[in-house]
């Protein structure tokens, strides 16, 4: 069985091409076609070697890239006149790659901007599933509605991939069942979804959803949903002790 | 009203707003004695006031508002009580698509992919959901495709008071330069072994 894993070394062709570019110390504007070609396909090959899949994108640029490099090996005499009325190929390609560049340059300037925003903090918004449910009445929801939401939740998680992970964390159920403790604690309640807002990424969705399932076996928390299928609520169990020590 | 009674109250105004306050908020919250232009000059005094006294907390101007924050430097103290650390921070594809959407809106989808030369379908999305981007309306050519613009939530991710405060694609070229010196001479040597892709791809 072939296992395709998704290549995250680059990102497109045009990433590769930049790559290229900057290994051989070259300037984008005097890009090499013919040696850039090569090295392309050598690129292809080898993810081809190791079975990664190749987006279809890749396989466009090659056609170009070869393309290019075929007419360049042709003397100009031998195009004919519509070939010669097009806009030269190689200057479209430089010019989409310095296009490019730039915004990998405005993307990696977002991105210190990002991180000088991320210690600024400021007052949390108020949980609104929770404010909104307070005058109704409340029933009490069972494995299978957790187990509903939880996969209702896991459905829409397919994007949050495409977050990388700042801190590299192995996440267990007792460290979230302790964090999920002081949190009920906290502020009384929480919405299903409240619960997961943070993760980083689905082993630590899993381990919070085990450390809530915890929680409810030694009755520290009670789980209400005002009506099927409806938000579940995470409150905090005050009908009887606890029984931590 | 005086100028002190107004930053009084818009003290408190910033002390409980979960957004950025706008200063059209303010003014119909304060009243007619204050214009817009003078409740943003008595907010950005109060800033300086703040930084002047180096107090644990800061007045910022971001998203076309202002908004209370934490010093910076007071990050893991503050984090150390909430455990409420911001993770999310977005992968290079989903900034890369949104610098385009910032400095090209409104533009289409196809339009984005063709600057990156890959589908950007799975990124729309996320930027989507996350708020940062918002479908401005539909080009009107064949199939009218949706287009899309940065959101005011876009501005507060990033700290920026408005889109104006982008540096230009022009300056961003200044700042960056050429991407390596081109070799005098000789501009199309032989390949290195360096450049092996077997090599490249073990050294990663």
């Amino acid at each position: 069985m072939s296992y395709k894993v998704k290549l995250e070394i680059f990102e497109g062709p045009l990433d590769l091409l930049l790559h290229l570019v900057k290994q051989n110390h070259l300037e984008i504007a005097q890009i090499p076609i013919a040696q850039i070609t090569d090295q392309y396909l050598k690129y292809l090959e080898l993810m081809q070697a190791l079975d990664l899949e190749i987006a279809g994108e890749f396989l466009v640029m090659a056609a170009t890239l070869m393309q290019i490099k075929s007419r360049m090996l042709l003397p100009p005499e031998v195009l004919t006149p519509e070939e010669a009325e097009e806009p030269d190929p190689t200057q479209e390609l430089i010019q989409r790659l310095l296009e490019y560049q730039r915004f990998k340059q405005a993307a990696e300037l977002l991105s210190t901007m990002e991180k000088n925003r991320f210690v600024q903090l400021s007052r949390p918004a108020a949980p609104d599933g929770a404010a909104a449910a307070e005058t109704e009445e409340l029933k009490e929801a069972s494995l299978f509605d957790l187990l509903n939401a939880f996969s209702l939740f896991m459905k829409g998680q397919v994007s949050r991939e495409l977050f990388h992970e700042v801190i590299k964390d192995e996440f267990t159920v007792e460290e979230k069942t302790e964090i999920l403790r002081n949190l009920i604690q906290d502020r009384g309640k929480l919405g299903f979804s409240d619960l997961f807002g943070a993760a980083k990424n689905t082993l630590e969705i899993i381990a919070t959803f085990l450390a809530l399932l915890e929680l409810i076996r030694l009755k520290e928390i009670v789980v209400r949903q005002a009506q099927h299928f409806g938000e579940i609520l995470i409150l905090r169990n005050t009908d009887e002790l606890k029984t931590t020590a | 009203m005086t100028d002190t009674e107004a930053k009084r109250i818009l003290e408190a105004l910033l002390l409980v707003s979960d957004k950025p306050l706008l200063l059209e908020q303010a003014r119909e919250t304060i009243g007619a004695d204050f214009q817009e232009t003078d409740l943003r000059r008595a907010l950005l005094e109060m800033a300086e006031e703040y930084a002047a006294a180096n107090r644990g907390m800061r007045i910022v101007e971001v998203a076309e508002g202002f908004q209370l924050v934490t010093d910076p430097e007071l990050y893991p103290y503050v984090t150390r009580l909430t455990h409420r650390v911001k993770t999310v921070r977005l992968s290079r594809p989903a900034l890369e698509t949104l610098a385009i959407i910032a400095y090209r809106q409104p533009l289409t989808r196809v339009e984005i992919e063709q600057v990156r030369g890959v589908d950007a379908s799975g990124v729309l999305d996320t930027l989507l959901k996350f708020n940062l981007i918002k479908v401005t309306g539909r080009k009107e050519v064949v199939g009218r495709p949706l287009l899309y613009g940065t959101t005011r939530e876009f501005l507060d991710h990033f700290g920026l008071k408005s889109l104006e405060n982008l540096p230009t694609l022009e300056e961003l070229k200044a700042m960056a330069g050429p991407v390596a010196p081109v070799p005098a001479g000789e501009p199309n040597e032989p390949v290195n072994e360096s450049t092996n892709p077997q090599s490249a791809a073990q050294a990663d």
